[in-house]
Protein backbone atom coordinates (compact mmCIF):
# COMPACT_ATOMS: atom_id res chain seq x y z
CA UNK A 1 0.00 0.00 0.00
CA UNK A 2 1.47 3.15 -1.11
CA UNK A 3 1.31 6.08 1.05
CA UNK A 4 -1.23 8.28 -0.94
CA UNK A 5 -3.54 5.10 -0.63
CA UNK A 6 -3.02 5.03 2.95
CA UNK A 7 -3.69 8.57 3.31
CA UNK A 8 -6.83 8.34 1.51
CA UNK A 9 -7.91 5.23 3.56
CA UNK A 10 -7.32 6.96 6.62
CA UNK A 11 -9.19 10.14 5.49
CA UNK A 12 -12.12 8.12 4.69
CA UNK A 13 -12.23 6.47 7.89
CA UNK A 14 -11.37 9.26 9.89
CA UNK A 15 -13.94 11.18 8.54
CA UNK A 16 -16.37 8.32 9.54
CA UNK A 17 -15.22 8.19 12.73
CA UNK A 18 -15.27 11.91 13.38
CA UNK A 19 -19.22 11.97 11.85
CA UNK A 20 -20.12 9.03 14.34
CA UNK A 21 -18.54 11.02 17.14
CA UNK A 22 -19.56 14.10 16.52
CA UNK A 23 -23.80 12.45 16.44
CA UNK A 24 -22.95 10.39 19.75
CA UNK A 25 -21.70 13.83 21.43
CA UNK A 26 -25.43 15.41 20.55
CA UNK A 27 -26.96 12.97 22.30
CA UNK A 28 -24.70 13.04 25.19
CA UNK A 29 -25.61 14.19 28.83
CA UNK A 30 -25.05 18.43 28.84
CA UNK A 31 -21.40 19.14 29.91
CA UNK A 32 -20.46 19.87 33.32
CA UNK A 33 -24.07 19.69 35.47
CA UNK A 34 -24.79 18.05 38.81
CA UNK A 35 -26.13 14.59 37.54
CA UNK A 36 -22.99 12.32 37.98
CA UNK A 37 -24.97 8.86 39.48
CA UNK A 38 -21.72 7.17 40.03
CA UNK A 39 -19.71 9.82 42.10
CA UNK A 40 -22.29 10.18 43.88
CA UNK A 41 -22.25 6.33 45.11
CA UNK A 42 -18.15 7.00 45.07
CA UNK A 43 -18.51 9.68 47.34
CA UNK A 44 -20.50 7.69 49.67
CA UNK A 45 -18.19 4.70 49.93
CA UNK A 46 -15.26 6.87 50.37
CA UNK A 47 -17.13 8.58 53.18
CA UNK A 48 -18.31 5.56 54.73
CA UNK A 49 -14.35 4.26 54.86
CA UNK A 50 -12.95 7.14 56.17
CA UNK A 51 -10.99 7.81 52.85
CA UNK A 52 -10.22 11.77 52.19
CA UNK A 53 -8.85 10.91 48.75
CA UNK A 54 -12.23 9.51 46.85
CA UNK A 55 -10.08 8.79 43.99
CA UNK A 56 -7.66 6.73 45.99
CA UNK A 57 -11.21 5.03 47.42
CA UNK A 58 -12.20 3.96 43.99
CA UNK A 59 -8.41 2.51 42.74
CA UNK A 60 -7.73 0.47 46.17
CA UNK A 61 -11.23 0.02 48.02
CA UNK A 62 -13.95 -0.26 45.43
CA UNK A 63 -12.43 -1.25 42.39
CA UNK A 64 -9.16 -3.14 44.15
CA UNK A 65 -9.53 -5.92 41.81
CA UNK A 66 -8.92 -3.73 39.06
CA UNK A 67 -5.69 -1.87 40.58
CA UNK A 68 -4.63 -5.75 40.97
CA UNK A 69 -5.12 -5.92 37.59
CA UNK A 70 -3.27 -3.03 36.68
CA UNK A 71 -0.25 -4.25 38.81
CA UNK A 72 0.12 -7.59 36.90
CA UNK A 73 0.07 -5.29 33.97
CA UNK A 74 2.95 -3.48 35.07
CA UNK A 75 5.00 -6.34 36.32
CA UNK A 76 4.34 -8.30 32.92
CA UNK A 77 5.17 -5.35 30.42
CA UNK A 78 8.47 -4.85 32.37
CA UNK A 79 9.42 -8.38 32.19
CA UNK A 80 8.92 -7.70 28.81
CA UNK A 81 10.93 -4.94 28.21
CA UNK A 82 13.21 -6.85 30.01
CA UNK A 83 13.44 -9.51 28.13
CA UNK A 84 13.45 -7.32 24.47
CA UNK A 85 16.48 -5.52 25.64
CA UNK A 86 18.54 -8.15 26.58
CA UNK A 87 21.86 -8.44 24.76
CA UNK A 88 21.87 -10.25 21.79
CA UNK A 89 24.01 -13.01 21.10
CA UNK A 90 26.56 -11.17 18.60
CA UNK A 91 26.43 -7.87 21.33
CA UNK A 92 28.80 -7.40 24.34
CA UNK A 93 28.06 -5.95 27.74
CA UNK A 94 30.38 -3.24 28.57
CA UNK A 95 31.73 -2.81 32.65
CA UNK A 96 31.61 0.99 32.16
CA UNK A 97 30.42 3.36 29.85
CA UNK A 98 32.49 5.58 28.35
CA UNK A 99 32.96 8.95 30.29
CA UNK A 100 31.23 12.35 29.93
CA UNK A 101 31.71 15.40 31.51
CA UNK A 102 28.97 17.43 33.36
CA UNK A 103 29.49 21.43 34.75
CA UNK A 104 29.60 21.24 38.63
CA UNK A 105 26.94 23.28 38.86
CA UNK A 106 24.38 21.34 37.36
CA UNK A 107 25.98 18.00 39.13
CA UNK A 108 25.29 19.50 42.62
CA UNK A 109 21.64 20.83 41.71
CA UNK A 110 20.90 16.93 41.10
CA UNK A 111 22.36 16.16 44.01
CA UNK A 112 19.95 18.49 46.01
CA UNK A 113 17.09 18.02 43.41
CA UNK A 114 17.72 13.93 43.91
CA UNK A 115 17.21 14.85 48.32
CA UNK A 116 13.75 17.05 47.63
CA UNK A 117 12.22 14.55 44.54
CA UNK A 118 12.88 12.17 47.11
CA UNK A 119 11.44 13.33 50.28
CA UNK A 120 8.07 14.74 47.38
CA UNK A 121 7.88 11.40 45.99
CA UNK A 122 7.55 9.22 49.88
CA UNK A 123 5.20 11.96 50.76
CA UNK A 124 3.03 11.44 47.91
CA UNK A 125 2.87 7.94 48.21
CA UNK A 126 1.97 7.87 51.76
CA UNK A 127 -0.54 10.47 51.92
CA UNK A 128 -2.33 8.86 49.29
CA UNK A 129 -5.27 8.12 50.88
CA UNK A 130 -5.69 11.75 52.22
CA UNK A 131 -4.07 14.08 49.93
CA UNK A 132 -3.89 14.15 45.86
CA UNK A 133 -1.63 11.48 45.08
CA UNK A 134 -0.95 7.95 45.98
CA UNK A 135 1.37 4.59 44.87
CA UNK A 136 1.12 5.09 41.43
CA UNK A 137 1.98 9.02 41.09
CA UNK A 138 4.88 8.86 44.13
CA UNK A 139 6.26 6.19 42.61
CA UNK A 140 6.79 7.35 39.79
CA UNK A 141 8.32 10.31 41.61
CA UNK A 142 10.33 8.22 43.47
CA UNK A 143 12.37 5.94 40.39
CA UNK A 144 12.36 8.74 38.03
CA UNK A 145 14.05 11.03 41.10
CA UNK A 146 16.87 8.56 41.49
CA UNK A 147 17.42 9.18 37.70
CA UNK A 148 18.97 12.42 38.90
CA UNK A 149 22.14 10.80 39.40
CA UNK A 150 22.29 9.53 35.93
CA UNK A 151 22.15 13.24 34.92
CA UNK A 152 24.35 14.61 38.00
CA UNK A 153 26.77 12.65 35.42
CA UNK A 154 27.87 10.08 37.80
CA UNK A 155 26.52 6.66 36.15
CA UNK A 156 28.57 4.47 38.34
CA UNK A 157 26.93 6.48 41.94
CA UNK A 158 23.38 5.26 39.95
CA UNK A 159 24.63 1.63 39.53
CA UNK A 160 25.74 1.67 43.03
CA UNK A 161 22.62 3.12 44.54
CA UNK A 162 20.58 0.86 42.72
CA UNK A 163 21.39 -2.79 42.54
CA UNK A 164 19.06 -3.55 40.16
CA UNK A 165 18.46 -7.27 41.92
CA UNK A 166 16.63 -5.60 44.86
CA UNK A 167 14.81 -3.47 42.62
CA UNK A 168 13.51 -6.69 40.74
CA UNK A 169 12.55 -8.23 44.08
CA UNK A 170 11.09 -5.07 45.41
CA UNK A 171 8.52 -5.05 42.40
CA UNK A 172 7.91 -8.76 43.20
CA UNK A 173 7.26 -8.02 46.82
CA UNK A 174 5.00 -5.15 46.20
CA UNK A 175 2.70 -6.96 43.74
CA UNK A 176 2.70 -9.88 46.21
CA UNK A 177 1.94 -7.41 49.27
CA UNK A 178 -1.02 -6.16 47.55
CA UNK A 179 -2.22 -9.74 46.97
CA UNK A 180 -1.41 -10.67 49.81
CA UNK A 181 -3.67 -8.03 51.60
CA UNK A 182 -6.06 -9.26 48.91
CA UNK A 183 -6.18 -12.55 51.19
CA UNK A 184 -5.88 -10.74 53.88
CA UNK A 185 -9.18 -9.78 53.66
CA UNK A 186 -10.98 -12.97 52.51
CA UNK A 187 -10.10 -14.84 55.32
CA UNK A 188 -10.91 -11.52 57.93
CA UNK A 189 -13.85 -10.08 55.87
CA UNK A 190 -14.80 -12.66 53.81
CA UNK A 191 -14.24 -10.79 50.58
CA UNK A 192 -11.31 -10.53 48.29
CA UNK A 193 -9.64 -7.31 49.49
CA UNK A 194 -12.12 -6.35 51.51
CA UNK A 195 -11.48 -2.97 53.83
CA UNK A 196 -10.88 -5.01 56.90
CA UNK A 197 -8.90 -2.85 58.70
CA UNK A 198 -9.90 -0.24 61.61
CA UNK A 199 -10.99 2.88 59.41
CA UNK A 200 -9.88 5.43 61.95
CA UNK A 201 -11.22 9.19 61.25
CA UNK A 202 -11.02 11.00 58.11
CA UNK A 203 -8.48 13.11 57.53
CA UNK A 204 -5.90 11.16 59.87
CA UNK A 205 -2.49 9.29 58.39
CA UNK A 206 -3.92 6.20 60.19
CA UNK A 207 -7.85 6.19 58.31
CA UNK A 208 -9.14 4.53 55.70
CA UNK A 209 -8.35 1.28 56.31
CA UNK A 210 -6.56 -1.18 54.13
CA UNK A 211 -6.23 2.15 51.37
CA UNK A 212 -2.90 3.33 52.70
CA UNK A 213 -1.45 -0.07 52.76
CA UNK A 214 -2.41 -0.94 49.19
CA UNK A 215 -1.29 2.20 48.26
CA UNK A 216 2.29 1.79 49.55
CA UNK A 217 2.40 -1.49 48.20
CA UNK A 218 1.44 0.04 44.58
CA UNK A 219 4.41 2.29 45.33
CA UNK A 220 6.69 -0.16 46.22
CA UNK A 221 6.09 -1.66 43.00
CA UNK A 222 5.80 1.11 40.86
CA UNK A 223 8.87 2.67 42.15
CA UNK A 224 10.88 -0.89 41.69
CA UNK A 225 9.32 -1.67 38.16
CA UNK A 226 10.23 1.93 36.63
CA UNK A 227 13.44 1.47 37.65
CA UNK A 228 14.18 -1.89 36.28
CA UNK A 229 12.72 -0.40 33.31
CA UNK A 230 14.62 2.72 32.62
CA UNK A 231 17.69 0.80 33.87
CA UNK A 232 17.10 -1.73 30.70
CA UNK A 233 17.07 1.31 28.43
CA UNK A 234 20.09 2.83 29.73
CA UNK A 235 21.92 -0.11 29.78
CA UNK A 236 21.04 -0.32 26.02
CA UNK A 237 22.29 2.85 25.37
CA UNK A 238 25.38 3.00 27.36
CA UNK A 239 26.65 -0.59 27.94
CA UNK A 240 25.90 -2.83 24.95
CA UNK A 241 27.91 -2.62 21.86
CA UNK A 242 27.74 -5.29 18.96
CA UNK A 243 30.86 -7.58 18.44
CA UNK A 244 32.86 -6.67 15.66
CA UNK B 1 -18.13 26.42 25.49
CA UNK B 2 -20.45 23.49 26.08
CA UNK B 3 -18.80 20.06 25.77
CA UNK B 4 -16.21 22.06 23.96
CA UNK B 5 -13.43 19.45 25.89
CA UNK B 6 -15.22 16.20 23.75
CA UNK B 7 -14.31 18.15 20.59
CA UNK B 8 -10.65 18.49 21.76
CA UNK B 9 -10.73 14.78 22.81
CA UNK B 10 -12.03 13.77 18.96
CA UNK B 11 -9.55 15.59 17.71
CA UNK B 12 -6.68 14.31 19.86
CA UNK B 13 -7.43 10.90 18.62
CA UNK B 14 -7.77 11.57 15.07
CA UNK B 15 -4.68 13.81 14.42
CA UNK B 16 -2.99 11.50 16.92
CA UNK B 17 -3.91 8.56 14.30
CA UNK B 18 -3.08 10.31 11.21
CA UNK B 19 0.62 11.15 13.07
CA UNK B 20 0.84 7.00 12.80
CA UNK B 21 -0.47 7.01 9.20
CA UNK B 22 1.81 9.36 7.97
CA UNK B 23 4.92 8.04 10.17
CA UNK B 24 8.32 8.19 8.98
CA UNK B 25 9.96 7.07 12.33
CA UNK B 26 8.86 4.07 14.71
CA UNK B 27 9.47 6.03 17.95
CA UNK B 28 7.03 8.69 16.15
CA UNK B 29 4.35 6.79 15.27
CA UNK B 30 4.90 5.36 19.27
CA UNK B 31 4.60 8.85 20.51
CA UNK B 32 1.62 9.44 18.25
CA UNK B 33 -0.09 6.87 19.57
CA UNK B 34 0.42 8.60 22.97
CA UNK B 35 -1.35 11.64 21.67
CA UNK B 36 -4.64 9.41 20.99
CA UNK B 37 -4.01 7.84 24.47
CA UNK B 38 -4.14 11.78 25.70
CA UNK B 39 -7.77 12.23 23.90
CA UNK B 40 -8.81 9.19 25.96
CA UNK B 41 -7.75 11.02 29.12
CA UNK B 42 -9.03 14.46 28.02
CA UNK B 43 -12.42 12.41 27.23
CA UNK B 44 -12.99 10.64 30.67
CA UNK B 45 -12.37 13.56 32.67
CA UNK B 46 -14.77 15.69 30.76
CA UNK B 47 -17.13 13.42 31.23
CA UNK B 48 -16.83 13.42 35.09
CA UNK B 49 -16.75 17.15 34.76
CA UNK B 50 -19.25 19.60 36.75
CA UNK B 51 -19.25 23.36 36.84
CA UNK B 52 -17.83 25.73 39.57
CA UNK B 53 -17.28 22.30 41.94
CA UNK B 54 -13.69 21.29 43.64
CA UNK B 55 -11.75 18.20 43.12
CA UNK B 56 -13.25 14.81 45.33
CA UNK B 57 -10.73 15.43 47.85
CA UNK B 58 -11.70 15.56 51.37
CA UNK B 59 -10.04 16.53 54.96
CA UNK B 60 -11.20 16.28 58.80
CA UNK B 61 -12.50 20.15 58.29
CA UNK B 62 -14.51 20.18 55.35
CA UNK B 63 -17.72 18.51 55.26
CA UNK B 64 -18.44 15.37 53.14
CA UNK B 65 -20.36 16.60 49.91
CA UNK B 66 -21.15 15.45 46.93
CA UNK B 67 -20.67 18.80 44.97
CA UNK B 68 -16.91 17.95 43.75
CA UNK B 69 -16.10 16.31 40.05
CA UNK B 70 -16.46 12.71 39.50
CA UNK B 71 -13.71 10.25 41.36
CA UNK B 72 -14.63 7.78 39.23
CA UNK B 73 -13.38 8.48 36.03
CA UNK B 74 -10.33 10.18 37.58
CA UNK B 75 -9.31 6.77 39.18
CA UNK B 76 -10.06 5.64 35.62
CA UNK B 77 -7.58 8.14 34.10
CA UNK B 78 -4.89 6.90 36.33
CA UNK B 79 -5.93 3.31 34.55
CA UNK B 80 -5.47 4.68 31.65
CA UNK B 81 -2.18 6.51 31.88
CA UNK B 82 -0.71 3.62 33.95
CA UNK B 83 -1.43 0.82 31.03
CA UNK B 84 -0.64 3.42 28.07
CA UNK B 85 3.16 4.37 30.25
CA UNK B 86 3.25 0.58 30.05
CA UNK B 87 2.41 0.17 26.15
CA UNK B 88 5.00 2.87 25.14
CA UNK B 89 7.77 1.11 27.17
CA UNK B 90 7.01 -2.46 25.46
CA UNK B 91 6.48 -0.38 21.92
CA UNK B 92 10.45 1.41 22.44
CA UNK B 93 12.06 -1.62 23.34
CA UNK B 94 10.29 -3.27 20.57
CA UNK B 95 11.73 -0.35 18.13
CA UNK B 96 15.18 -0.67 19.81
CA UNK B 97 15.39 -4.06 18.43
CA UNK B 98 13.58 -3.58 15.05
CA UNK B 99 16.54 -0.92 14.88
CA UNK B 100 19.19 -3.60 15.11
CA UNK B 101 17.50 -6.45 13.37
CA UNK B 102 16.55 -4.34 10.25
CA UNK B 103 18.76 -1.63 10.23
CA UNK B 104 16.18 1.19 9.70
CA UNK B 105 12.82 2.30 11.94
CA UNK B 106 11.21 3.79 8.61
CA UNK B 107 7.67 2.06 8.84
CA UNK B 108 7.92 2.10 5.08
CA UNK B 109 11.20 -0.26 5.27
CA UNK B 110 10.21 -2.80 7.07
CA UNK B 111 8.71 -5.07 4.53
CA UNK B 112 9.97 -8.54 5.03
CA UNK B 113 9.68 -10.32 8.45
CA UNK B 114 13.09 -11.55 9.57
CA UNK B 115 14.02 -13.66 13.09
Amino acid sequence: MTRTVRLVVFGLGGAALAVLFALALLRMPPFGTADHPYRDLAVAAAAAHQTGNAVSSVNFDVRGLDTLGEEIILLGSVVGAATLLRPARDESERREPRGGRVLDSTALLCWVLLAVTTLIGIDVVVHGHLTPGGGFQGGVVLATGLHLLYLAGSYPALRRLRPLSWYQWGEGVGAAGFAAIGVAGTVAGGAYLANVLPLGTLGHIASAGTVPLLSLAVGVAVTCGTVVLLAQFLTQELRITRRE
Amino acid sequence: MHGYAYVVAGWLVLVGALGIVRSRHLVHAIVSLSVVQSGTYVFLLAVGYQWNVPAPIFTSRSAVTRAVVDPVVQAMTLTDIVVSAMVTALLLALAVQIEKTHGTVDPDRLRALRG
